[in-house]
């Protein structure tokens, strides 16, 4: 399956849906900050992987299926559910490149600067997801 | 300041993955943007310059453990919605208890045997 980009997309997500978006991730990155600083990094850090956008997408995700199935005539809910199930493999898959992200966060930061630290921590969640996301592809 | 800054900059590099899971097609391929690591990217660098490069080795470290709640969380909510086309908020929602149970039982036991 080919990966296309349509920016007409961005259309569809209404202002308040990206306001939403917004206020969660401002949230749990203070909430991963508070609790870091009252239980310290071992369980602050538990909440850098916390699914903090994944519930707003997956509802965002059924809304939009089931508009465009009702505007067609047709009761959109299972393939509202169906997409947010494809974009959660997807989510699963991208937690594998978490995991190399994680990983490499720990061993280089005590070696180097943190924005080369970060670079590359995130040089391999983009090759590490999507290989395994090819590799899923060709099975 | 310092948690007023965290909650910008959460939320710009958490909506910009969630655009970029937007405008990419298909929806498997989208969904690696609902985990890509924003909220990680977005907080380190504060940390690093208020609690040292120490600090941010040893939430890396526990991230882990996240992360591998994060792989399960995602494939029980995929497989509840793609077979039995559950309610995606309800299915979403409820699987943070899972995300949380994975993440203080893998916490518990690594720190019982001393990894953590």
């Amino acid at each position: 399956m080919k990966v296309k980009g349509d920016i007409s997309d961005l259309k569809k997500t209404t202002p308040a849906e990206y306001a939403i978006r917004f206020l969660f991730g401002g949230l749990v990155a203070v909430t991963a900050g508070l609790i870091a600083h009252r239980y310290g990094p071992q369980v602050g850090g538990l909440f850098l992987a916390f699914p903090a956008i994944f519930p707003a997408s997956a509802t965002l995700i059924d809304k939009h299926e089931r508009k465009k199935e009702e505007d067609g005539g047709c009761d959109g809910a299972g393939n509202g559910a169906r997409a947010a199930g494809a974009d959660a493999v997807g989510a699963a898959i991208g937690s594998i490149g978490l995991v190399g992200f994680a990983i490499v966060v720990m061993i280089t930061a005590n070696r180097f600067p943190i924005l080369e630290c970060l670079s590359l921590a995130f040089a391999v969640w983009a090759v590490v997801s999507g290989f395994v996301w090819c590799l899923r592809q060709k099975l | 300041v310092e948690y007023i800054i965290r909650f910008v900059i959460g939320g710009v590099v958490v909506s910009l993955f969630a655009v970029c899971g937007d405008i990419v097609k298909p929806k498997s391929f989208a969904g690696l943007f609902s985990a890509a690591p924003s909220v990680a990217l977005a907080t380190l660098a504060i940390t690093a310059s208020r609690r040292g490069m120490g600090y941010v080795s040893a939430e890396g470290g526990s991230m882990i453990i996240g992360a591998i709640a994060m792989f399960v969380y995602c494939l029980v909510t995929a497989s509840l919605l793609m077979r039995y086309r559950a309610n995606p908020l309800l299915t979403t929602g409820a699987g943070i208890a899972i995300w949380l149970l994975i993440v203080f039982g893998i916490y518990t036991a690594a720190e019982k045997a001393l990894i953590v």
